[in-house]
């Protein structure tokens, strides 16, 4: 179905690793925006690996700072006020933070490719879809203008557009949302990147739109071994797509783990209220959990937990001292100052036997 | 079709009709060419539907499926084209403006947008205390006494009276659109949306205030919502709407776990559940394509462009909502009471139309 633009050079770009098989690799990140209001740290001090073909979902609230973690990855941040204080971002051996504008500029696009929640803002209205497939080939992949115009019907097909080639020539609002968003998705996966970043891809589609682009979504990770970092606040989309999930809060990771693992067993009060104030569609419940109170300012955060005024486990040294990042299991950690009580009473007796650290 | 309403009936709508005509296909048009055929958006066409007292029927569909417009249909936000709409014995589509005004006192509506829903000139005062005036329920210092309850009841604290909209968070500002609708102590209240903009964490408080104040104000909702796990958790009964029409009604339960009608069958598959085990396993019914447009909608089975058991008689034949089980409504001329499954019924046959049609 997929149809690769130079087949071999992808396989090869496949199998090229870092030396410790992570394509990507975000250490001690901090992203700060200087505000009338103070100094908002919208990303403070997080790390975190993306193993080559594997997909990581990073679930939080509005203001989290989960789209601003990935607009710091590929250099999105509007300077001023926004800047990256410190940090590293490795893509294959490459700290992305050191590059100059110039090379960053390669790399997106073609290397680390991007789709956003609205696709009408993020196509040009002016432009027939075809012009704004053949821009991305033209430009990363040298194509004359005959092979970038085969290269974006293919394309359109690849992504289930009916009828591409007559299709092709339309501006984008003679598009739905859904087809809008497979054109992004076209765009995207033009030049076959290694990295695709997805923020909030489906929140703006109806439920069976969204069913089809995440199918969509699937396949051509399946079909061309890129890897995926898929932004949303829907848990329901992350326990269906992911590998690994990273749940965000305030700037801070506050858990990371397994897909399988964070569900079934959470190490992080946040995560659990989350994950128990979500309807679930089949499952009987009775009262909803709630979670008291509203996610914080990040401007004026409070010394100790930011979690710490909504959190049913709250102690006394949550309001005093920023909670430890816990180890609990391989590959699963939580910031919190109970995170072994939390993580030992959401396990049923038989994980917990295998489990416990 | 008019059946008055009873007992336990809040209100009884009846072949309600809600289009809204584009122009086009008059002589001018017709000796230009550009538009030659009449354009009408059949938003809500030929509604009919019981609301049962102290219940929530939730309301669900896609966009553009009509679902606001019927809710604001019946409050007579919007004009309706054609039908009723009774509550206790008189028929709001046809009742004169200050005959609707007194009756707009018992029916209310809470928005989906809480910001843009409140004046932001105004305080939360002045906007929970103004139905009280208009109504002429309360003044001066009982007014204000009435205010304080109001905001109390919702959650929120009295000092917060002399404050504007904007400086309230989103969860906040719904708080004060239900403390507003509560103002003059309604029976029934549309819910369009309520919690389609807030986070997460902030949808569950919200849907717990809504199932508290219905239980202690014995109140009766239409909650009118794209979310399916949201609808799921509130609703007592549920109605799906696809382009204009009801295609199914149940018992919440009910329509979960055996969704009859086709369109049911795939919105209900489609919606993500936040089990990654459940996620890994289940079968998805994809649907093809996007919703048609609602301008001069397919003729038939509104549903038959995307549905995978279509056949030639559903292209012609509209399809009624025809008792399938008991207190279980689909429209789908493919399934009778006798075979309400569609997988079991023959290649090509069509049992309903026999019975309802």
């Amino acid at each position: 179905m997929f149809h690769p633009a130079n087949p071999v050079k992808m396989t090869l770009l496949n199998k090229m690793t870092t030396t410790n098989g992570n394509l990507l690799e975000v250490k001690n990140l901090r992203t700060y925006f200087d505000t009338e209001d103070g100094i908002v740290k919208a990303v403070d001090d997080i790390s975190f690996q993306l193993k080559r073909g594997e997909t990581l979902g990073i679930v939080g609230e509005s203001g989290s700072g989960k789209s601003v973690t990935n607009l710091s990855i590929i250099r999105l941040i509007p300077d001023p006020p926004g800047k990256i204080v410190s940090g590293e971002v490795i893509f294959k051996d490459n700290d992305l933070l050191l590059l100059s504008n110039e090379a960053i500029r390669k790399i997106r696009g073609r290397r680390i490719a991007m789709i956003f929640q609205d696709p009408m803002t993020s196509l040009n209205p002016f432009m027939k879809i075809s012009r704004q497939l053949m821009e991305m080939t033209q430009l990363h992949l040298g194509h004359t203008k005959a092979q970038a115009y085969e290269h974006a019907i293919r394309m359109l097909e690849t992504v289930g557009i009916p009828d591409a080639r007559a299709r092709a020539d339309s501006y984008p609002h003679e598009f739905s949302g859904g087809m809008r968003q497979r054109v992004m998705i076209a765009m995207a996966l033009s030049c076959e990147p290694e990295l695709l970043i997805a923020d909030e891809p489906t929140t703006a589609l109806d439920v069976t739109i969204q069913a089809q682009i995440l199918e969509l979504i699937k396949t051509l990770k399946r079909e061309t071994g890129t890897s995926v970092i898929l932004i949303t606040h829907d848990l329901g989309v992350v326990a269906g797509m992911t590998d690994h999930v990273i749940v965000m809060y305030a700037g801070k990771i506050f858990e990371q783990a397994r897909t399988a693992e964070l569900f079934s067993r959470p190490g992080n009060p946040y995560t659990k209220g989350l994950l128990r104030s979500v309807p679930d569609p089949i499952a009987e419940q009775g009262k909803l959990y709630q979670i008291p109170g509203q996610p914080p300012d990040v401007a004026h955060l409070k010394p100790g937990c930011p979690f710490a005024p909504r959190c049913d486990h709250v102690q006394e040294i949550c309001h005093r001292e920023f909670p430890p990042f816990v180890q609990l299991n391989a590959d699963h950690y939580s910031l919190c100052h109970f995170a072994r009580e939390v993580f030992a009473e959401s396990g049923n007796p038989q994980i917990s036997q295998i489990g416990s650290v | 079709m008019t059946t008055p309403v009873t007992n336990s009936t809040v209100l009884s709508i009846r072949d309600l009709k809600v289009h809204f005509d584009l122009g086009g296909g008059g002589p001018l048009d017709r000796l230009i060419g550009t538009n030659p055929v009449k354009r009408v958006v059949k938003a809500v066409d030929g509604v009919s539907l019981d609301i049962y007292e102290g219940e929530t029927l939730g309301l669900v569909g896609e966009s553009g499926c009509g679902k606001s417009t019927l809710g604001r249909a019946i409050l007579r936000l919007t004009e309706p084209t054609d039908g009723h709409v009774f509550y206790r014995d008189r028929d709001l589509a046809h009742l004169s403006g200050r005959q609707l005004r007194e009756q707009r006192r018992h029916l209310q509506i809470i928005f989906q947008d809480p910001y843009a829903s409140l004046n932001p000139r105004m305080t939360v005062g002045q906007i929970v205390g103004e139905p009280l005036a208009t109504f002429g329920l309360a003044r001066g210092r009982e007014a204000e006494q009435r205010v304080q309850e109001l905001l109390e009841t919702v959650g929120l604290s009295k000092r917060f009276i002399k404050r504007y909209p904007h400086e309230f968070s989103g969860g906040q500002r719904q708080r004060i659109g239900i403390a507003r609708a509560l103002a003059v102590d309604p029976d029934f209240i549309v819910a369009d949306e309520p919690i389609s903009a807030l986070d997460v964490s902030i949808q569950a408080q919200i849907m717990n205030l809504l199932e508290r104040l219905r239980r202690e104000k014995n109140l009766t909702y239409l909650f009118i919502s794209h979310d399916l796990r949201a609808i799921r958790h509130v609703s007592d009964r549920v109605a799906v709407m696809y382009l204009g029409k009801l295609v199914e009604i149940a018992d919440a339960k009910t329509i979960y776990r055996e969704p009859l009608m086709p369109y049911t069958k795939a919105l209900i598959s489609a919606v993500p559940v936040p089990d990654p085990q459940v996620e890994a396993t289940r079968q998805r019914i994809m649907l093809e394509g996007d919703v048609p447009s609602p301008i001069n909608p397919p003729p038939g089975c509104r549903f038959h462009t995307r549905c995978p058991y279509a056949i030639e008689a559903c292209r012609e034949v509209v399809p009624q909502l025809v008792e399938i089980k008991p207190a279980h409504f689909a429209a789908c001329i493919r399934i009778s009471p006798a075979e309400p499954h569609i997988e079991n019924v023959a290649p090509g046959a069509a049992p309903g139309l026999e019975t309802g049609h």
